[in-house]
């Protein structure tokens, strides 16, 4: 199975475990993945205006750089690029004018694109390609009941035509983490905004969402809580820092991908999870596990 | 809090532009609050999400364009999905966001961030600020 993969900025960066985990994973679970000689940002976020047509380009150049590539559809890891490229996508597509408009911008792209490649989130090409029960079976190492709380946050479910499970109480990553031998803890705050980039300039609103999520995971009896988007990561693992400043009764939790639990599964080697990037070390936790 | 409310406000450019870049009828909002009730920002919140359609309606330009909310909600769309008229509030907010921005009236001031603050946070958070709070 051979499929197109566009990384994102991210996934270059401080969430090169993200991508690491997933490479390793899919290479034992015979994906063949081809990442996108040329892409560029997809923009982050989905501009919510009707009159602001110049922020979808970003995302439109590198659907162009798919099709160049004579690939229908491409493959995401990361929550905010799911959104942002299937949104845009869905978009021009139902808006023929705007797209004209666009194909007249970008007078210098070769492939007038019609909307016609298909944006997928790994989370369905394991679900309806490789599917769960394959996965389950490929397993070599259980993951021996590790108490998981996934937690989904806004734009892999929100809104309802882009979500890729239900969008009040999805349930696809608390399935994948059953497969590879853990246990899903269902926690009330996994599809609550973690506060997003107002990280940025707001960082104690972070600190209070931080707070409110990672307690009812561990009121639930989390050991770990498992993520698919990099801002979701850092605010959750990296904003600990000030949620512990804030909030003294506070009881640290480690933050993996999803994807590093399926790693752990499929046999990859410690260094595929890259666990320096952390700043809540789940290291100790696995090892008291056997999972690394 | 008195306010005061006219036909002069309602009849405004404002409301005609609120709408025009949200792309959505403000007065199909009966005011049931469901999105208040969901939103995860309500806490840092001046006027709730419900308000601010409701100010929007009445065209309460400056209060809206003073209001502390635009700036908190980080479009989690949890109002979007929920409201039984299916209004977008996510996209009012960004409207009256866009207001201020195309004015170059910008919520984040890039150089007043420190170097320590701008190292320490991933690109995607970057980005996404910057697209959303400057012009």
């Amino acid at each position: 199975m051979k499929v197109s993969y566009y990384p994102g900025c991210t996934l270059k960066s401080n969430a090169k475990n993200f991508e690491d985990s997933t490479l390793c994973a899919l290479r034992e679970l015979g994906v063949d993945v081809k990442e996108l000689s040329r892409w560029n940002c997809c923009g982050t976020v989905y501009s919510l205006t009707t009159d602001d047509l110049m922020r979808h380009l970003a995302s439109i150049r590198n659907l162009i750089r798919v099709k160049e590539e004579q690939a229908d559809s491409v493959m995401t890891l990361c929550a905010m690029c799911y959104n942002t490229l299937k949104r845009v996508n869905e978009r021009i597509k139902a808006d023929p004018e705007s797209l004209q408009k666009i194909h007249k911008f970008m007078d210098e792209e070769k492939i007038a694109y019609q909307g016609d490649v298909k944006v997928r989130h790994l989370l369905e090409l394991l679900k309806e390609d490789v599917q769960f029960e394959t996965i389950g079976k490929k397993v070599k190492k259980p993951l021996g009941n590790l108490k998981v709380a996934s937690y989904y946050g806004c734009l892999l479910v929100r809104p309802k035509e882009i979500g890729l499970d239900d969008m009040e109480n999805p349930t696809i990553l608390d399935d994948l983490a059953v497969v590879l031998g853990a246990e899903a803890v269902d926690f009330p705050f996994k599809t609550e905004c973690c506060g997003a980039y107002q990280t940025v300039d707001k960082p104690e609103i972070i600190a209070d969402r931080t707070y409110q999520i990672l307690t009812a995971a561990q009121n639930r009896g989390a050991e770990i809580v498992s993520v698919s988007c990099p801002l979701c990561a850092f605010n959750l693992d990296h904003r600990q820092k000030e949620t512990s400043k804030k909030y003294s009764g506070f009881k640290r939790i480690p933050i993996l991908y999803f994807t590093q639990l399926l790693a752990i599964a499929m046999g990859c080697q410690e260094k595929d999870l890259r666990l320096d990037l952390h700043y809540v070390n789940p290291g100790p936790l696995l090892k008291e596990k056997g999972l690394i | 809090m008195r306010t005061n409310l006219s036909k002069k406000k309602i009849e405004d450019d404002f409301v005609k532009k609120i709408e025009e870049i949200s792309g959505q009828k403000l007065l199909a909002c009966y005011q049931c609050g469901k999105c208040s009730a969901g939103c995860p920002a309500v806490g840092e919140m001046d006027i709730l999400p419900n308000q601010v359609i409701r100010y929007a309606q009445l065209g309460l330009k400056d209060e809206l364009l003073e209001a502390k909310s635009v700036w908190v909600c980080a479009s989690c769309y949890t109002c979007n999905v929920r409201c039984p008229k299916g209004i977008k509030i996510a996209e009012v907010m960004e409207a009256v966001r866009q207001v201020l921005l195309r004015k170059r009236r910008d919520h984040v001031e890039v150089p007043k961030l420190s170097e320590e603050e701008k190292a320490c946070v991933p690109a995607i958070a970057l980005i996404s600020n910057f697209r959303k709070f400057t012009s």
